[in-house]
């Protein structure tokens, strides 16, 4: 077995005796029950608006609504599971002591980061995918509906994550675990900050508001891949359905394309380069 | 005061496990080593001592390539330290490490197997953790085991793979004098295997009993080394006599005839004659106290 292999394994093995998959399953299935409740009420609420005839399809804009909000709680309950399982991977690790015994063995260092951020990502990928899914089916049953695009939105969650897991790993090298855990929730505030930002300037067709949300998306892709896959639950809507649908607190008005998933890879290998660099430099 | 700055580096064809040259390490403006010449030949244990600060922790670190020296080289087993090649051949136990509360003891070691490339599996993990005293303790989680047990098994972690070079810093700080004497015992065990030491301890009787050479390190420099009798000195003669003991300060172990021959003569009775030399302790109060 690679050494990338080992490490990912041990973090995994931690995860599930120290029972943090245990703690976000009770956690996932009270989100999911709040939720059922909420979608077949928002549902039933919509339907007699209903035909889809109108300017406006409610049944519509209700359920990529409620899928919107599924969405950001399915990315803030593993962005939580992902800064989790990472902020104490070097520093943090390095102060308990449990690192070095680690790293003395014929272990590079990068194969340490790298075998953690491969089990971060599947572990965090695989349940937001998972309950990404779960949200789908949910509002289905109780509206009848499904998004324009689901594999899309699913992608850009995970692609999400995966900028979030590596920002994490690269903070854990330079901050101790509590400072990088405070960093990264900031960060993740700020990327929140961004897309409603967005939305507002859209509303009011505010250019500056909107070059400064695009700008932050930028800065924090993780952010602009969410937004790409909010917009792509109703992009084939058009006309009044469509504005409300984008422009809602749970909507995005911007696209996301090949440019944006090139840019989130580039930043990611940056982080990667600089968190590995630092790392391989550094006094234990 | 230093008295010896390069130990010997002549250990035979096979050549030092440890190599140490001109080694120095700053941080920031604090010097931590200073010119630092070693050498440990295979099957050797040394016994690194010196003061808090001294810079002890940092050589086993820049051994074991957790800490990157700012000038001068090192080499385990000829391969440059924090090598791939340097790490397979080395074990470790750091002065403040902590094993995962979750892992039991045999899955401490199985990861460190995996790691290391030992081909042992459960057979080297069983003889590893009986050496050590932890053979009923297999199955237990470290969560659940005292500070002397977890010392145990980071001993027989730094055991896997069988190493040429074992790093040991401060592997009996937690252990009660039973748990001290049992690692002594274990030291001497693994020098009998070949495998050299480098023991860093506070313990100075620790140290002159079960080492071959003594390193004393103060102030980043090396300011004294050689065997433990070497670095004692002797310190006269006692006689135990009927009027009480009479102590010779200047007296060897080659006048102890006279002596006596003297007391004889003068109608002493004798009890007990007890030629003394300093410890190691006295030694190193000298070395540190003299810098």
């Amino acid at each position: 077995m690679s050494r990338v292999l080992i490490v990912a394994r041990y973090a995994l093995q931690e995860s599930i005796r120290r029972r943090v998959f245990a703690i976000v399953l009770v956690l996932s299935l009270l989100f999911l029950a709040l939720f059922t409740a909420a979608a077949v009420e928002a549902s039933n609420a919509a339907s007699p608006f209903g035909s889809g005839r109108g300017l406006i399809d409610a049944r519509e804009v209700t359920a990529v609504t409620l899928i919107g909000l599924g969405m950001f709680s399915s990315l803030f309950l593993a962005t939580v599971l992902a800064v989790f399982l990472t902020l104490g991977a070097v520093r943090g690790d390095a102060e308990q002591g449990l690192l070095q015994p680690l790293v003395v063995r014929p272990l590079r260092r990068r194969e340490l980061l790298l075998g953690r951020f491969v089990a971060a990502l599947a572990v965090c990928s695989t349940y937001v995918v998972a309950l990404y899914g779960v949200v789908l089916l949910i509002v289905h049953q109780a509206g009848g509906q499904w998004p324009d695009h689901v594999v899309g939105p699913a992608l850009a969650l995970a692609g999400a994550l995966t900028v979030l897991i590596a920002l994490s790993l690269l903070g854990s090298v330079f901050l101790s675990a509590t400072a990088n855990g405070i960093a990264m929730f900031m960060l993740y505030g700020a990327g929140l900050v961004s897309g409603l930002l967005a939305s507002i300037g859209a509303v009011l067709n505010a250019p500056t508001v909107q070059t400064i949300a695009h700008d932050l998306a930028v800065a924090l892709p993780f952010e602009g891949l969410y937004q790409a896959g909010l917009h792509a639950l109703g992009s084939n809507q058009n006309g009044l359905t469509g504005a409300l649908v984008n422009l809602g607190p749970l909507g995005a008005s911007h696209a996301g394309g090949t440019a944006l998933e090139l840019w989130a890879a580039a930043y990611v290998a940056v982080v990667a380069i600089l968190a590995t660099r630092r790392f391989a430099r550094m006094d234990l | 005061m230093v008295t010896q700055t390069r130990l010997s580096t002549d250990h035979g064809s096979d050549g030092p496990v440890l190599a140490v040259s001109g080694l120095s390490k700053r941080y920031g403006s604090v010097v931590a080593l200073d010119g630092v010449d070693v050498a440990v030949a295979p099957g050797e244990l040394v016994g690194l001592l010196g003061p808090n600060g001294a810079g002890k922790s940092t050589l086993v670190k820049i051994a074991c390539g957790l800490v990157r020296p700012t000038a001068g080289a090192v080499a385990v087993c000829g391969a440059p330290a924090g090598s791939p090649a340097a790490r397979r051949s080395l074990g470790y136990l750091a002065e403040l490490f902590r094993f995962p509360g979750w892992c039991t003891a045999s899955e401490v070691l199985a990861l460190h197997q995996r790691l290391a490339g030992s081909v042992g599996e459960e057979a080297e993990r069983r003889e590893l953790l009986a050496l050590v005293g932890l053979a009923e303790a297999a199955g237990r989680q470290v969560a659940g085991m005292s500070k002397g047990m977890q010392q145990r098994l980071g001993i027989a972690q730094a055991l896997i793979g069988e190493p040429r070079l074992l790093l040991l810093d401060e592997p009996t700080s937690a252990l009660d004098p039973a748990g001290r004497r049992d690692v002594r015992a274990m030291l001497e065990q693994v020098r009998d295997r070949g495998i050299a030491v480098l023991l860093n301890s506070h313990l100075l009787g620790e140290v002159e009993q079960v080492c071959d050479r003594v390193l004393i390190l103060s102030h980043g420099k090396v300011a004294a080394a050689g065997r433990p009798e070497e670095l004692t000195q002797p310190a006269g003669v006692e006689v135990q006599t009927g009027a009480g003991a009479k102590r010779f300060p200047d007296a060897r172990r080659e006048d102890v005839p006279q002596i006596v021959a003297a007391l004889v003569r003068d109608g002493v009775d004798i009890y007990e004659v007890t030629v003394i030399r300093s410890t190691l302790e006295d030694a190193y109060l000298r070395v540190v106290d003299g810098e």
